[in-house]
């Protein structure tokens, strides 16, 4: 419907080019010795870092995203399995709505040794933190879509005698759609939180303990190329979700238009 | 031809949630094949009693006949009603042609008679060329007709509107008016239309009942007397406003009663 889309170059270069020019300050100020370099790295050690540390990033990087992908998805097929349980009963609603809210106010940093002794110390733990810190924006977002489904259209449906779960994937589940993905929105930044948090507590595997053990070490340029990393991660997060209200969106909803 | 239903209310007693009585004992009948308007200020409880034809409330007294059988929500009856709401209420991620395929899809129709169904309904609502346009790239005016495509794919016997023109302009209004009595004309179905425009009710229907504010009674039940075949000239001809006289009266002297 836009008369002039804009284009990737004109999406992509305001953002690149706050990067490169905070970048550029950074190096300035180092280079200026404002401030020591093993306090704050030049942007050029940083990528030095990266490139030297790689063998050990490299694999962490995949093994968090490995991690924050199954937290996320568990979250997702959990929290709109409970949300489309929560609606189909008032009482079940009623009932359990207070202890998803635990899940959205619950420190990872204090429950994670917790997890460590149930669940050990391998790449579950970390799915499992993943999980309970992205559960519940998809949760409460996806019961709030399912319970603003329009009510002349559950008549509609009444009418022409569809049984519960016609008006259940016909009806609610697509209409809730727009809300579903604005709770996936905010869960994939915080599954890379919750894997990430874990990994420094766990200290095993991933960017997490790869932090944690350049900190130790006082390695500022390792640690900000780990910092650097885990945002590109929350950023692919955030590609993939919008990627995937994209395809489902764009033909019916404003938001996608 | 599809035959049109009777419909019989006896001693309705509707009470809104909040304990305000929309409706107080009222009688109406309406014969199989009549177009009856149902005219009334607006919270005067017409869209409610057009829910309890439907089937889609239940009154707390009284009973509504439908062909002589109590007014549920049974596979029978469904069969032959179709429910036009205020807006369109389309699903917004189906095209055209799937929304207007949607009350055979839910009723167990196979996918292949019910396109052609779905494909000859949008056809006679004149939406041929946006079959497959999405209900966010149509004008008010259009969508209404898809929702009048929705209510006429299953063939209904009795036709039920809630105020459907209400939102649009004046001149798409009339367009749809015209086409809404072509399709009357053709198949005789039983029409129930509550609307709040006095010209609409005069030109659409055959009869006229004004209702009173709420508690809603009858304060006239007015045989339209004009030609079965009405175009748009009509309304500027001194018989129509003629028939709008009676309405509008009948219509102050309802408003009156209630308040009193």
């Amino acid at each position: 419907m836009a008369t002039s889309r804009p284009s990737w170059l004109r999406l992509g270069l305001p953002p690149v080019a706050v990067f490169l020019a905070s970048m550029a300050i950074a190096q300035g100020i180092v280079e200026l010795k404002l401030v020591p370099a093993w306090l704050l790295p030049p942007p050029t050690r940083v990528l030095a870092a990266l490139w030297n540390q790689w063998s050990v990033l490299g694999p962490a990087l995949w093994f968090t995203t490995r991690a924050s992908l199954a937290g996320f998805a568990l979250s997702v097929l959990v929290g709109v399995g409970a949300a489309v349980l929560m609606v189909s009963s008032r009482w079940v609603q009623r009932a359990f709505y207070p202890y998803a809210v635990f899940f959205q106010t619950v420190p990872i940093i204090a429950i994670a040794p917790l997890l460590v002794i149930w669940f050990g110390w391998g790449m579950q733990t970390i799915i499992i933190a993943a999980f309970i810190v992205s559960i519940f924006p998809v949760l409460a977002n996806a019961l709030t879509g399912l319970l603003s489904t329009d009510p002349a259209l559950k008549d509609l449906f009444r009418l022409y005698g569809a049984s519960r779960w016609a008006t259940l994937f016909k009806l609610r589940l697509p209409a809730a759609l727009p809300s579903i993905m604005t709770g996936l929105r905010i869960a994939g930044g915080l599954a890379v939180i919750g894997a990430i948090v874990a990994e420094m507590v766990v200290g095993q595997s991933g960017l997490g303990a790869a932090l944690a053990e350049a900190r130790q070490r006082q390695n500022t340029d390792v640690v900000f190329a780990g910092v650097l990393l885990a945002a590109f991660l929350g950023l692919g997060f955030f590609a993939l979700v919008n990627l995937l209200a994209h395809l489902v969106l764009h033909r019916w909803h404003a938001s996608e238009q | 031809m599809v035959p049109g239903r009777a419909v019989t209310l006896s001693r309705i007693q509707k009470t809104f949630p909040g304990g305000v009585q929309a409706i107080a004992g009222l009688d109406l009948h309406v014969a199989p094949g009549e177009f009856v308007a149902l005219l009334g200020p607006s919270g005067c409880g017409k869209s409610t009693l057009l829910r309890l034809v439907a089937g889609l409330d239940q009154p707390e007294g009284g009973q509504v006949l439908i062909d002589g059988q109590p007014a549920r929500l049974q596979s029978g009856q469904r069969q032959g009603l179709a429910f036009v709401f205020q807006d369109a209420h389309l699903l917004p991620w189906r095209d055209v042609l799937a929304n207007v395929a949607l009350p055979l899809e839910l009723m167990g129709v196979a996918a292949g008679p019910r396109r052609k169904a779905a494909g000859l309904a949008v056809e006679q609502v004149g939406l041929s060329d946006a079959m497959h346009r999405y209900p966010a790239q149509l004008s008010g005016g259009m969508r209404m007709r898809v929702s009048l495509a929705r209510a006429m794919v299953t063939n209904p016997q009795l036709l039920l509107l809630d105020e459907p023109f209400a939102a649009l302009d004046e001149i798409t209004r009339q367009g749809l008016d015209e086409q809404l009595r072509g399709l009357w004309l053709e198949r005789r179905m039983t029409i129930l239309f509550v609307t709040h425009a006095i010209a609409e009710a005069a030109f659409l229907a055959q009869r006229a009942l004004v209702l009173t504010r709420r508690p809603a009674r009858v304060v006239l039940d007015h045989t339209i007397d004009l030609p079965l075949q009405r175009s748009g000239s009509l309304r500027g001809t001194p018989q129509f406003a003629a028939q709008t006289a009676q309405l509008y009266e009948a219509l102050q002297r309802g408003d009156r009663d209630g308040t009193a």
